[in-house]
């Protein structure tokens, strides 16, 4: 009883702010208003399925599954040479890794705006070596590198976390059973490692696939993803119904990705976060 | 005597600047069971993995079948090794645990099948390929921590505490049945343990270590009767340590009292340590023994009474299947040969 006193103001707030918030989502995406009457309907959810929009979909999925990909290909060596080295180098590159974490992801967007700006630091730069300027901004480039960017550490943290958990005497085990650097890389680190990688994975995808903000400071505008048709139901259109049936899809598909996230309490290491 | 496998030669190791190995010389023979005993910290392990390659020498030679064993890379030893903690692979079933080995020599298929099955017979857990190691007890891990190394047929065992995890009847079962597969399979077993009793039921060869330096190395018999200083004889079994003198050849002194022995050669008048194992001790009327002394408690062991008796100056630890009151007055007598004298360890 006394237990369920203190947990009173948590299930409030998440009642408050995320069941409501999520049951008005799904009362919009399924509701219309036609003659004053509030009726029940699919026609927004069938109205998604047009070329346009499953374009616009797809190219979401498309940017966030490279992003990811580039996330994994640069995080997990260094998240390996993290795991290895000893403590005071561990924790000041861990502390380098933290600190933009520590900055709004709003303003570390902003500070590449001005770096990668046709007029930015970098074109200034290339300018004063004598190179042409060179349109960094404003493309698919400019949307994964920010992405990217921002999610690597994401990527890092949990491989680590997974990595530093591996009993040293497994890898003292595949070297006494005949197996150098390499194979004892490929047939034990490797596997050992997967539950991280897959939530690394999961916890870069994610929010890739629902951004609008990356696309629209460092695409933009002109690559509108799924986070982008959506804010504009809600901001510019006011068509909430169409938004919240768009929203509906997305999370039906996050629910779809998060079925490969690791069952296991110990191999998800958002402790660091 | 059988062929030399592994030669220490005056090896020494240092953490830093505390030294972990000191002066350590000893053979290791084939078909031989050597046990490392000591305390923790004496060295055994560290001993153990110089051996396997995982750790390096300051100082010192180590010869495998002749050749330096430091220059040849782990993965290229015909050594195995039975870890303490088992480090079995999670990520793989019983059968691909066992399998590691051969797989990474790119065996075929059938010989690696037919290897682990015989593995597997061997260990008493045939069927179990495709369990996972986690839902093994903890002696079943241990077996096929055991398969998983034999498999790859080594010259050399080497096996770090790995009863330590077991309870008393699973180590005693598990302690023959390790002495079976040695001696059915002919190979080399190199054992770290910090239990006396198991290193003198399955040893050929004892060598007990403290502080990084070999202090007796025998077969279990010797040390066990003829241990060379007074921290052997404490190690190995219980003992009665007393400070005493050798005041001539085959005379010793202790508690005052002069006593006959069978070891010469300390000199006249030497400090010395005596020690007597409780077994030794005789418990007799009062006035009939060499000492004195009040009966201060009898505890039952099973096979025999473990009993404290308070003579002037010493608490004398007896074995005996006799069971005196806590109180009685009681003579204790020791034999000639059983009394052995040993230089004080400095």
């Amino acid at each position: 009883m006394y237990k369920r006193v203190l947990a009173a103001p948590h299930i409030i707030w998440m009642g408050i702010f995320v069941l409501a918030p999520m049951l008005l989502v799904l009362y919009y995406s399924v509701t219309s208003v036609a003659d004053g009457r509030v009726i029940i309907t699919f026609e927004h959810f069938i109205r998604f399925f047009d070329a346009v929009y499953i374009r616009v979909l797809l190219r979401s999925i498309w940017l966030a599954l490279i992003a990811t990909f580039i996330c994994l290909l640069l995080g997990y060596p260094l998240a390996y040479i993290l795991a290895n080295s000893d403590f005071a180098k561990k924790h000041s590159l861990l502390f380098l890794i933290i600190v933009p974490m520590w900055m709004n992801f709003l303003l570390r967007t902003y500070a590449w705006m001005t770096i990668l700006e046709n007029s930015g630091i970098l074109n200034s730069v290339l300018e004063t070596l004598g190179f042409a300027r060179v349109q960094f901004m404003y493309n698919q480039g400019a949307v994964i590198f920010g992405m990217v960017y921002n999610f690597i550490p994401f990527m890092i943290l949990p491989i680590h976390s997974v990595l530093i958990k591996i009993d040293p005497s497994l890898i003292e085990a595949a070297k006494d059973l005949g197996a150098e650097s390499k194979r004892t890389f490929t047939k034990v680190i490797f596997p050992l490692s997967l539950p991280g990688i897959i939530s690394g994975i999961t916890m870069v995808f994610m929010p890739a696939v629902t951004t609008f903000v990356i696309s629209r400071l460092l695409g933009g505008g002109q690559f509108i993803l799924i986070g982008n048709l959506i804010e504009r139901q809600f901001v510019n259109v006011g068509d909430w119904n169409f938004g919240s049936s768009m929203s509906m899809i997305l999370m039906i598909l996050i629910l779809i990705s998060m079925k490969f996230m690791p069952k296991d309490e110990a191999a998800t290491g958002g402790g660091l976060i | 005597m059988n062929k030399e496998l592994i030669e220490f030669r005056d090896v020494y190791k240092y953490y830093g600047d505390s030294p972990a190995l000191e002066n350590v010389s000893f053979k290791v023979y084939e078909n031989e069971f050597l046990t490392l005993l000591g305390p923790s910290g004496c060295g055994k392990t560290t001993t153990l993995r110089v051996i396997g390659g995982f750790e390096e020498i300051q100082k010192g030679v180590v010869l495998f079948d002749g050749e330096d064993l430091t220059k040849i890379l782990p993965h290229k030893r015909q050594i195995n090794t039975v870890f303490q903690k088992y480090a079995l692979f999670p990520h793989l079933n019983v059968f691909e645990n066992i399998a590691f080995g051969l797989r990474i020599k790119k065996i075929s298929e059938d010989v690696i099948k037919k290897k682990v099955s015989r593995m597997l017979s061997l260990i008493n857990l045939p069927g179990f390929e495709k369990r996972h190691v986690n839902s093994l007890s903890g002696g079943q891990q241990q077996r096929v921590a055991i398969a998983r190394a034999l498999v790859n047929e080594p010259k050399v065992l080497l096996l770090d505490e790995p009863l330590g995890a077991l309870d008393l009847k699973l180590r005693k079962g598990m302690q023959t049945e390790l002495k079976n597969i040695q001696k059915q399979l002919g190979i080399t077993f190199i054992y770290v343990t910090h239990d006396q009793e198991e290193a003198l039921t399955m040893s050929d060869t004892i060598i007990v270590m403290k502080d990084g330096v070999i202090q007796q190395f025998g077969s279990p018999q010797d040390i066990y009767n003829e241990p060379v200083n007074s921290f052997v004889a404490d190690f190995i079994g219980e003992s009665n340590i007393i400070d005493g003198v050798m005041i001539r050849d085959r005379l010793a002194g202790f508690l005052g009292i002069e006593f006959e022995c069978v070891d010469k050669g300390f000199g006249e008048n030497t400090p010395v340590d005596v020690v007597i194992r409780p077994e030794d001790l005789k418990i007799l009327p009062n006035d009939a023994g060499q000492i004195s002394g009040e009966v201060v408690s009898v505890t039952f062991k099973g096979v025999h009474y473990e009993i404290f008796v308070k003579s002037d100056g010493y608490t004398w630890m007896v074995h005996s299947t006799k069971t005196p009151d806590i109180g009685d007055i009681v003579g204790l007598s020791v034999d000639p040969y059983d009394i052995q004298i040993m230089h004080k360890v400095v």
